[in-house]
């Protein structure tokens, strides 16, 4: 699957991504700044998110709402952040696309002209609400702080979540605003993806008339954390609003497009995730102990982890789905996949691709995957390749590599109980500092 | 715009003392539904969408959680959990993995008037995966030690939820709002009713009410109509059957307390439902309640999420909607907000609601935003295969023509400002709004005895 584009670099440093496709007369805009929770500093975590609100507040010479004009336009837009990057995207009626690019480039090269104390206070509220929704009133919400915690030491980058500190919420001042702006947020340290109905060469000129004037900041060194490791397993427990008991277990894992990255996500598969998978069949199926499991290779850009997480049934104890967990690592370990196992793996990961490239934009899509490939690997012609990391794993390198990477005691376990059930954790697990 | 030479000079000519004004919308080209009937009543309809080697099958009953037998309140969801639960002489792990071979994700969904089983599968698997289905839809294991571990898995799910405000909320709004009416509880059913049902139940409900001919496939991808009738004929067409009786709706609705509240002791936010039982999907109002809706609560920029989100700052979000359905169906604002505000968002929500009635008037400009959001994004819809078929499901639960498509767009721009407050004026009672809350009594009770909605109703957060 070759996704045809065109790639320019403005004088700037602004890449400018474009990729034609007819079939809908709707086109992607979409726009990654390469900063995410990973540029925080402790005692100013939360702060990037804070900041892409921030984004939809107005600009100097749109001093309102970023959503009105877009949406009455027929478009539909949204961002999000997470540790590695911020993106922001539009998908508009193709005849509409210089409206997106007029707005973008206004809150990219005019944002802090427009910026005031009561703006920033408003939505320094909505955030701390979006916390309170997501997080805190949720069952297992704040199961993610704990982990990563845990898993990372405070001064590296990965310690905290996105969301971040409520004290560091409210420590925030609209001078970090400023200079955190001035530092991420410029056209050398973005990428500008256009995906769908328009003609390339309009598309370029569209997005030279609008963003070539704004002046290039200065490079962003990249994040380099010390590579971390753990010395042996940690146990903690946190008492939350749950009816059931859940256990979390997780191990440091290669980053982002590493090598055994592609066999991980394939092993979480063969593990944990759908009724054919070997811990669904033992836990959920047949002893019937638990009533979920799911794993994932969380891989980001300076480094991964797998974590597993199963539901227990009532009446059962973590330490019961802990010893099966353990059990079936081992044998995958040991044994490595079958044949059947890498034949499924192998198209579930061919389908996916293909799913995920139907559409132009939004949250996924082709813009959204160009982008991807630009920032992390400066390569957008990544597609087939990607593709291969998948076609290349064999039963062998995805044995080894459980071996190798989780099939070991270095490793988090959280055991998150209903309150004053604690007897229900893990063995020997302390009590979570969080809130 | 106009730019000339090489792009350099084109800054000068970025003015941004304006927005730049849209083109006019580009042609956009409709599905276009082709059809066939099976001789056991099975409707075939296909839409060619060849963009990327991918098909969406989806079979779509015209039978759903209003179904449930009284007492039996979640068999029709149990029954559709059952489906994939192996067929023939074929393990429910088997059925799984001979999904998994095709790289088949399972889509199962189930509403108050219909449910569906459906797959995307990249198009060399559409044979294999529509046999699937239909083993799955037609002839379903329905073994009792599956049967047994399927509703003990959902007894759990369901004793979860009771720790998930908005779940909470939804669940016991529906019950408030329509009682003992086939629309008063939600597809997942109650605890107890679940406890009752046996896997004869299950059955016996899917051989009453999964039937032929009320069963449409709908294929969008690369599908020919007589490749996909030929194909459907093979694996549908012994499945014989007559329609079943359509459930029976009386008139009867409860007339729920204004205020309910489900402690949740210490809750840092209350999640709120406010609402009433509004219209069917058939009122002739449909088009002017879509755009009042817009306006009111159904997008970023409409009046109650730019008050309580962007204005106050009491919540991460606030939308409303009229949860259009063969007979009528819920309008509901939902929002989760800080604790301490609470009372105040409330009374803000209830203006929001009682204004757009007329009070305050909805301007030109602001309906013909809504209707732009509406009508200009419209294409949008149809990109992938999936939202396509999706789509379609909707002309055939509400029996809509065949042009309703092409019709959407210039139905809603004939929408006036008089016509959305007239209907909203029509629709939206604020002197019969039910307000739930699901939060920290003990920190809120003071303050709602401003609000003049009579003393809270107190429920257990019971399932």
């Amino acid at each position: 699957m070759n996704i045809t584009f065109e790639k320019h670099t403005l004088a700037n440093g602004l890449d400018v991504l474009v990729h034609q496709n007819h079939d809908c007369p709707i086109v992607a805009v979409s726009l990654w700044y390469h900063v995410g929770s990973k540029n925080e500093v402790p005692g100013r975590t939360g702060f990037a998110h804070l900041f892409e609100h921030l984004m939809f507040e107005g600009s100097e010479h749109h001093d309102y709402g970023f959503f009105q004009p877009l949406q009455a336009a027929g478009g539909t837009l949204n961002g999000s952040t997470n540790a590695d990057r911020t993106n922001y995207w539009e998908v508009m009626p193709s005849s509409a696309l210089e409206l997106a690019l007029w707005m973008e480039s206004d809150r990219m090269g005019y944002l802090l002209p427009a910026l005031t104390e009561a703006k920033f206070n408003n939505q320094r509220d909505v955030v701390l609400n979006e916390r309170r929704q997501n997080y805190e009133n949720r069952p297992y919400g704040l199961a993610p702080m704990v982990m990563l915690g845990a898993l990372y030491p405070p001064d590296h980058p990965y310690h905290w979540t996105t969301i971040g500190e409520i004290d560091d919420l409210r420590r925030v001042r609209l001078d970090d605003v400023r200079a955190f702006f001035a530092r991420y947020y410029h056209p050398a340290n973005a990428s500008l993806a256009l995906a769908g109905n328009i003609a390339a060469d309009q598309a370029l000129t569209l997005a030279r008339a609008y963003f070539e004037d704004i002046p290039a900041g200065p490079s962003v060194a990249p994040v380099r954390p010390d590579p971390v490791t753990l010395v042996d397993e940690q146990r903690l427990y946190h008492e939350d609003r749950v009816e059931l008991p859940r256990l979390y277990i997780a191990w440091h894992t290669p980053a982002m497009f590493a090598e055994g990255d592609a066999d991980l996500d394939l092993a979480a598969d063969v593990l944990a995730n759908g009724k054919t998978s070997r811990l669904y069949q033992r836990l959920v199926f047949e002893r019937r102990i638990a009533t979920d499991v799911s794993a994932a290779q969380n891989s980001r850009e300076v480094g991964g982890f797998v974590q597993i997480a199963a539901t227990a049934a009532p009446g059962h104890a973590l330490a019961e789905l802990e010893t099966i967990i353990v059990e079936e690592i081992a044998r995958l370990a040991a044994d490595g996949p079958t044949e059947d196992e890498m034949a499924r793996g192998r198209v579930q990961a061919e389908s996916q691709f293909m799913f995920r490239l139907q559409s132009v934009g939004g949250f996924g899509g082709k813009s959204d995957q160009l982008n991807a490939y630009n920032t992390f690997l400066n390569d957008p012609d990544y597609f087939e390749r990607d593709l291969d990391r998948y076609r290349r794993v064999t039963r062998e390198s995805l044995q080894r590599t459980v071996d190798t990477h989780i099939n070991h005691r270095r490793r988090v376990a959280l055991s998150v109980v209903p309150r004053s059930r604690t007897e229900l954790a893990l063995g020997g697990s302390s009590r979570a500092n969080v809130s | 715009m106009n730019i000339g030479g090489d792009g350099r000079a084109a800054r000068s000519s970025v003015d941004r003392s304006r927005l730049p004004t849209p083109g006019p919308a580009r042609p956009f080209k409709c599905p276009v539904i082709e059809k066939a009937v099976l001789g056991n009543g099975l409707r075939v309809w296909t839409v060619r969408h060849p963009a990327i080697p991918v098909t969406s099958l989806m079979l779509l009953v015209t039978r759903g959680a209003a179904a449930d037998p009284r007492g039996r309140e979640g068999l029709a969801a149990l029954t559709l959990d059952m489906l994939d639960e192996g067929s023939g002489d074929r393990s429910a792990i088997q059925m799984h993995e001979a999904l998994a071979a095709i790289g088949a994700q399972l889509d199962s969904d189930i509403g108050s008037d219909a449910l569906l089983l459906g797959t995307t599968v990249l198009s060399r698997f559409t044979e294999r995966a529509l046999q699937l289905l239909a083993d799955m839809l037609v002839r379903p294991a329905m073994r009792e030690a599956d049967f047994v571990r399927v509703r003990q898995l959902r007894l759990h799910r369901l004793a979860q939820l009771r720790d998930m405000p908005a779940a909470l909320a939804d669940r016991m709004f529906t019950s408030l709002l329509y009682g003992s009416h086939p629309y008063g509880h939600t597809p997942l059913g109650s605890e107890t009713a679940l406890a009752d049902t046996s896997c004869d139940d299950v059955r016996a409900f899917h051989a009453a009410a999964i039937r032929p001919s009320d069963t449409t496939l709908i294929a969008v991808g690369d599908c020919d109509l007589d490749v996909t009738v030929r194909l459907a004929e093979r694996v549908l067409a012994d499945w014989s059957g007559s329609s079943s009786p359509s459930p029976t709706f009386g008139d009867e609705l409860p007339r729920p307390a204004r205020l309910n509240i489900i402690p949740r002791p210490g809750a840092p936010q209350s999640e709120l439902r406010i609402g009433h039982v509004a219209v069917p999907r058939r009122t002739p109002d449909y088009y002017a309640l879509v755009a009042a809706n817009m306006i009111l609560g159904g997008q970023f920029v409409s009046r109650i999420n730019l008050n309580l989100r962007e204005d106050k700052g009491f919540t991460y979000g606030a939308r409303t909607s009229f949860d259009f359905r063969r007979e009528p169906g819920p309008f509901t604002l939902q929002v989760s907000v800080h604790t301490a505000s609470t009372a105040r968002a409330i009374q803000e929500s209830m203006a929001e609601i009682s204004d757009v009635r007329g009070q305050r008037p909805v301007a030109a400009d602001e309906l013909a935003m809504g209707v732009a959001a509406l009508t200009r994004g419209y294409p949008r819809s149809f990109e992938t295969a999936e939202q396509i078929a999706r789509a379609v499901t909707q002309l055939v639960v509400h029996e809509l023509p065949d042009d309703y498509f092409a019709e959407f767009v210039p139905a809603v721009e004939r929408v006036t400002p008089a016509d959305v407050m007239e209907a909203a004026t029509r629709h939206l009672h604020p002197d019969r709004l039910t307000t739930l809350i699901v939060g920290d009594l003990d920190a809120i009770g003071a303050s709602l005895s401003d609000l003049g909605l009579g003393e809270p109703v107190v429920f257990a957060a019971s399932a």
